[in-house]
């Protein structure tokens, strides 16, 4: 690399699967490109992520422009050792021209492409793809500053296993998977949890025989189009279900939780007189809500497998009792008094854009795009937020949709070559 | 100036009677026990119709000395007919009442005079949160104000004691400030 300003068609900021996946697509249309890693192939998976995690996908769904799972355990989960070495089996194949330990600093317009400033050199690009992951940074509500000193403050990234976390009670925030996952092994642990629940996403592991994600992708539901739903904003905030990949192919909804003398409370609201957390009283809706809406999930799967002929060949149809929750659960509570030491805010990730120094955010400082073409900055696309182009568009699998369609709307923006037709 | 006895004050509150029943909880904590209860009944539109008509209390059932009836709707910019004062607004009613009956009975009780007392009461809220436009806006309000202008024998810092000691016991300011189960059921 040289010190001077390089030159290139198309710059790919990050070398996850998102990453490699545009660079597959934008090979086979004849690209020239180059990913700019800030670590190693698959850096976020590497370090930012809690010991125990595996993917909430199994690994039949693991499954990349060019590669597919072929071990021999289809329906387990992968570990971070085994994403990591995934990814770099890819990188292998995909033989991107790749810069890693190359740390972008900004990116701004630049005539009719960008400039790209790195540790590593300038380049400037006719077409920039961000693929930096859309769970950079924690989101953690802005009454946290309000926590009492004597109780440790923590997000999911920095979290790694429950033996690091002081003894005492543990107040999980937020039970979407993350929160559901780790109030589960921090309470194994001999730390009494709190989990606040506010909306949440209540799925079984296993529907009538078979994984609910192998159901979401077999009726379509993983294919829906961001154009295609009613309420695009409100779908790209859906939490992620409940959902925990374990070799037993447990299911970890709240019942599960309270099963093992986990205490729900209602969303937090904030902290009163210093140490009181206060809780919302919508803990009986939001159950009921995500109660119903599984209803609904399994009732769409049933119809398809009515529509399918399908009905005598797999397991029967099934309810789950409804969530349970106490009569009247705690609004208040003394986190000195009950023993709480430490809060864990699993209240949700977002995308790190501060180093992109164009004018493309809405008055929340989120990108503005459509399906990943970002508006108002042509050239400049992104992948891998949720649901950004489908509804799979976070899950591994469903970078390879995304890719195809953003590199084929890439080439006809570059416009000199034919937009790509590959599979 | 010369002290001179004054006329005890006179506000129309009973305060006898209610540190009375104050006492009398003490030994029969259950009579406390009170439910309130509304109906409400969809006219068209948005426009609804509620009566107020029984509570339950001291051990009992009581009746109102009549059916008091409120009616909502939503107003014109949201395309609704405007036949009445929208929830919200009827919120903000309930917490002025309740902090002025306050005011009322706390000075009775303080034996403060009041001539005139009047409040006015402002809420903040950004209707993206009730259209969904916008998932971080809270759909409730971002803040509420309340503004009192009272005229009673007693200085000014008596009268802010009189307003703090009605918040610290006023059930509406309660209920907006703090969190409540609600169980919303159908059928």
């Amino acid at each position: 690399m040289s010190d001077g300003v390089n030159r290139i068609t198309t710059l790919v900021v990050g070398a996850g699967h998102a990453g490699l996946a545009i660079s597959h697509y934008l090979a086979a249309c004849s690209i020239d490109h180059l990913v700019v890693e800030r670590g190693e192939v698959g850096h976020s998976w590497r370090t930012e992520r809690w010991d125990s995690l595996r993917l909430l996908t199994p690994n039949w769904q693991a499954r990349v422009p060019g590669l597919a799972y072929d071990g021999g355990d289809p329906d387990g989960f992968m570990d971070m050792a085994e994403v990591v070495e995934f990814l770099e089996r890819y990188a292998r194949l995909v033989d991107p021209p790749l810069e890693t330990r190359t740390t972008v600093e900004a990116v701004r317009g630049r005539g009719a492409g960008y400039e790209v400033v790195t540790d590593r050199g300038v380049w400037h690009a006719a077409t920039v793809v961000l693929a930096s992951g859309g769970f950079n940074v924690a989101r953690v509500p802005p009454f946290a500053a309000a926590l009492p000193e004597f109780v440790e403050s923590m997000t999911p990234l920095g979290y790694r296993r429950p033996s690091a976390l002081r003894d005492g009670g543990v107040l999980v925030v937020g039970a979407s998977a993350t929160g559901v996952q780790i109030a589960d092994e921090v309470h194994r642990s001999g730390r009494p949890v709190t989990l606040a629940v506010g909306e949440h996403v209540r799925m079984p592991r296993t529907y009538r025989g078979k994984d609910i994600l192998w159901w979401m992708d077999r009726t379509g539901l993983h294919d829906e189009r961001y154009d295609e739903v009613d309420d695009i904003v409100r779908a790209r905030r859906v939490p992620a279900p409940q959902l925990v990949g374990t070799p037993e192919r447990a299911t970890l909804d709240l019942n599960a939780l309270t099963g093992e003398g986990v205490r729900l409370v209602g969303r937090l609201v904030g902290f009163a007189d210093g140490g009181t957390a206060q809780f919302s009283g919508s803990l009986r809706n939001k159950c009921s809500l995500a109660d119903l809406k599984l209803g609904r999930l399994l009732g769409t799967i049933d119809e398809w497998i009515v529509e399918h002929g399908l009905e005598g060949e797999v397991e029967p149809s099934e309810r789950f009792a409804p969530t349970g929750v106490e009569e009247s659960p705690p609004l208040v509570l003394d986190l000195a008094r009950e023993g709480i030491r430490t809060v864990i805010w699993a209240t949700g990730y977002e995308p790190d854009h501060s180093w992109l120094h164009v004018p493309v955010f809405d008055h929340r400082g989120r990108i503005r795009h459509d399906g990943g073409v970002v508006s108002g900055a042509p050239g400049l696309y992104r992948i891998g937020l949720n649901f950004l182009r489908r509804r799979k568009s976070s899950f591994i699998h469903g970078s390879d949709d995304d890719a195809r369609d953003l590199v084929d709307h890439l080439a006809g923006h570059l416009g000199a070559r034919a937009p790509a037709k590959v599979a | 100036m010369s002290a001179t006895p004054e006329k005890p004050a006179e506000n129309g509150v009973n305060v006898d009677a209610l540190l009375g029943a104050r006492e009398a909880l003490g030994e029969t904590p259950e009579a406390g026990k009170f439910v309130w209860r509304a109906t409400n009944e969809w006219l068209h539109g948005t426009h609804s119709r509620s009566s107020v008509e029984g509570y339950f209390g001291l051990g009992g059932e009581h009746d109102h000395k009549s059916t008091f009836a409120f009616e909502s709707d939503h107003p014109l910019v949201f395309a609704a007919e405007d036949n009445a004062a929208t929830p919200v607004e009827i919120v903000l009613v309930g917490l002025a009442s309740c902090l002025t009956a306050g005011v009322a009975a706390v000075a009775q009780n303080r034996d403060i005079q009041l001539r005139s007392v009047k409040a006015t009461v402002e809420a903040d809220m950004d209707i993206a949160g009730i259209l969904g436009a916008d998932p971080d806006v809270r759909n409730g309000f971002s803040g509420v104000r309340v503004k009192y202008d009272i005229d009673a024998d007693a200085d000014a810092d008596d009268i802010e004691a009189l307003v703090a000691q009605s918040q610290k016991r006023s059930a509406v300011f309660d209920i907006l400030t703090n969190p409540t189960n609600v169980t919303v059921e159908v059928g």
